[in-house]
């Protein structure tokens, strides 16, 4: 096979034994790999139904066709499973190195399978795989776990692995993976840990091959001159990363502030990128083969290490009414220590504050810890007994729906099926509310990313406070964006690429007749998919909703002051272009059309 | 005249310049500012008159807040 290997190793955790499988190709180009391809594979091996946190379910890592290939951003992976914290089907992405290091061991696949009776890590040096014991490894944080994995393993290997939040299913918790890249939403690190599976250590030496390598060289060339030509790929994400956009949300009055009350900070410039920048910043740092380098590598006085993306600067700084960087950077560093997502992280806490602010949260229940918009003194103390479970701090771990219906008022959580909503106040921007009312695994931006042109104006300017034609931008965004996440590319580099582009480099490494169009379908089929899952899960569109906040209560101040997400115009509009029921329901027409 | 202030963010701040206040004959445009205080309008990818995008071509009046940017991203 081009741009697969060929192979997945099925892993059962209970049996300990390790079994090679060939890669069903037909299923491969029909669902492309990553996130696509994962699905299908939930779907045929999984009932929607079971337990996330149970032997029943299963942990895929999946790499795309892409990954570990010659194109530019080709090292992402992704993590397919049920998720703990929605019940919906989960597919979190990762850079860094370890996913095209998985392809170089000659694997596209891993299936892990039931539940390890104590705790263990996977050991791939290409042909030899073993599970071995992880016993002095449980307990300890992500960067101890690395190092000693790296000491005890062959040079150059790459290690993935869950912190103590995995160990001890909190459901917000991450997978890591070359210390501080994440796969970091819908609590896919409580699945590993329910398994005891602490890491996965990686080193192969081979590589996957190319369908046309003078196809392939042209491509490159031509999407690379896009890429560096590209004002946002060429110039914004290289100079400041993804923080450069708070002072942008903020100055359009769409930055949420303490737990969504506000939709403006007046101290954002202290935590922006600019700031960041300015005070921290040594250098910015790339995942495999990408010319973008959009990640922030910083210093403190503590130490050095990645430094905070915008969705963290917000979450820990505006959401939490916070101005103090230094804590952020801080805060930032203890999710990736101890596993935890650092959106969903950041929104718990905030969310913990308004229930402390609001009187639910009672004083005797802090250990003396401060819980306050504004103060900064304990953020990390928080985020580390998340982590623990400690005090409070265990049933913050749990997300903010579960934390705040546990205090019987479950509207303060600001998220869709129950994962919390990111940086962008969707009342000022209305596709985006759009956007994350539908996307199938709950409150969440990189699944279409309106924001760009609602916002940056990429590919074109859209008003940002209108609702006409947004079910469409949606629809073709969301399509896009499923692709590219199956393919084993970064999402960043559909600022300068299209379908079309997308297809070339298909062509070219896999040897497919992709064009612009049939990316799109092929994008459609696995939203579809998604959904279906979904259904099966018992989540039905009734979940495709957004907090009463945003819809119910109008932004009070700035220049969004007034506006509320009217989901309500444009959910119908949307199911009707998807070519669902008027109940958010895949018709058989629909689904016989993908194929599926 | 009128009074406007103007936001610098990410690389168009010159010399650490953050903002500033200057004062601008009634009614001129995006466009004229930029010209007197040196910036290319290529250089401006995002363009924000009081938190709302507008063209080059607005027309502002006194106490408006106008924010530049240059192309950025992220997500
Ligand atoms: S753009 Fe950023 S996140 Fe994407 S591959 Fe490059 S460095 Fe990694």
């Amino acid at each position: 096979m081009n741009g697969y290997n060929g192979k997945m190793l099925r892993v059962d955790l209970k049996a300990k034994t390790i079994k090679t499988e060939a890669l069903n190709e037909d299923l491969a180009k029909k669902y492309i790999g990553g996130r696509g391809l994962g699905t299908k594979i939930m779907m045929d091996e999984v009932d929607p139904q079971v337990d996330a946190l149970s032997p029943e379910n299963k942990l895929l890592i999946v790499t795309g066709p892409m990954t570990g290939n010659p194109v530019a951003t080709g090292g992402r992976y992704m993590v397919v499973t049920k998720s703990p914290l929605s019940g919906t089907i989960a597919s979190s992405n990762s850079g860094g190195k370890w996913g095209a290091e998985l392809k170089f061991a000659g694997y596209d696949v891993i299936i892990f399978e039931d539940k390890s009776d104590e705790p263990v890590y996977l050991s791939i040096e290409d042909d030899k795989v073993e599970l071995l014991s992880a016993e002095d490894l449980w307990g300890t944080t992500v960067s101890v776990t690395t190092k000693k994995l790296q000491e005890k393993h062959v040079k150059g290997s790459k290690v993935l692995t869950i912190g103590p939040a995995g160990e001890n299913l909190s459901k917000i918790a991450a997978i890591l993976n070359d210390e501080d890249r994440a796969a970091g939403r819908s609590g896919v690190g409580a699945v590993m840990g329910s398994k005891n599976l602490k890491a996965i250590v990686v080193k192969g030496s081979g590589k996957p091959k190319v369908f046309d390598d003078e196809k392939l060289k042209e491509t490159n060339k031509a999407q690379l001159s896009k890429i560096k030509e590209n004002g946002v790929t060429g110039q914004g994400l290289p100079t400041y990363g993804t923080a450069v956009l708070v002072n942008i949300l903020n100055e359009l009055g769409t930055l949420p502030t303490n737990n969504f009350q506000l939709s403006q900070f007046g101290k954002a410039e202290d935590i922006s990128g600019e700031a960041l920048a300015e005070k921290y910043l040594i250098k910015n740092t790339a995942c495999y083969r990408c010319p973008i380098a959009c990640g922030r590598y910083v210093k403190m006085e503590a130490g050095e290490g990645g430094g905070p993306e915008y969705e963290t600067l917000w979450a820990f700084g505006a959401d939490c009414g916070i101005n103090d960087l230094r804590s952020v950077i801080e805060a930032n560093y203890w999710c990736n220590e101890m596993g935890l997502d650092t959106i969903s992280t950041g929104s718990t806490i905030a969310a913990a504050i308004e229930l402390k602010q609001k009187g639910y949260i009672k004083e005797d229940e802090l250990d003396g810890l401060k819980l306050e918009f504004g103060n900064s003194t304990d953020i990390m103390e928080w985020t580390k007994r998340m982590g623990y479970r400690q005090g409070l701090g265990n049933k913050m771990a749990e997300g903010s729906y579960r934390l705040t219906e546990g205090y019987g008022v479950p509207e303060l959580s600001m998220t869709v099926k129950k994962l919390e909503i990111p940086a962008y106040d969707p009342r000022g921007i209305q596709g985006q509310g759009l956007q994350y009312a539908t996307t199938n695994r709950g409150g969440c931006h990189v699944r279409g990313y309106l924001i760009s042109p609602e916002i940056l104006g990429l590919p074109e300017q859209l008003d940002r406070f209108a609702t006409e034609g947004k079910e469409t931008w949606v629809k073709i965004f969301q399509d896009l964006t499923a692709v590219i996440d199956s393919m084993g590319v970064c999402l960043f580099t559909s600022f300068a690429l299209g379908a079309a582009d997308y297809a070339d480099m298909c062509n070219a490494i896999i040897g497919s007749d992709h064009t612009a169009d049939s990316i799109l379908e092929a994008g459609d089929r696995i939203w579809n998919l998604e959904k279906m899952f979904n259904l099966k899960a018992g989540i039905d569109s009734s979940q495709d909703t957004l907090p009463h906040r945003l819809l119910d209560d109008p932004i009070a101040e700035g220049p969004s002051k007034g506006w509320v997400t009217k989901l309500d115009e444009m959910l119908p509009k949307y199911y009707k272009v998807r070519g669902w029921s008027p109940e958010g329901i895949p018709t058989e027409e629909k689904l016989k059309s993908l194929g599926l | 005249m009128i009074s406007i202030e103007i936001r610098y963010f990410a690389t168009l701040r010159r010399n650490g310049l953050k903002k500033e206040v200057l004062s601008f004959k009634d009614g001129i445009s995006v466009s004229k500012v930029l010209s007197e205080i040196l910036i290319e309008e290529k250089d401006v990818a995002i363009l924000l008159v009081n938190g709302i995008k507008v063209s080059f071509d607005k027309e502002l009046k006194d106490g408006d807040i106008v924010a530049l940017f240059p192309p950025v991203g992220g997500g």
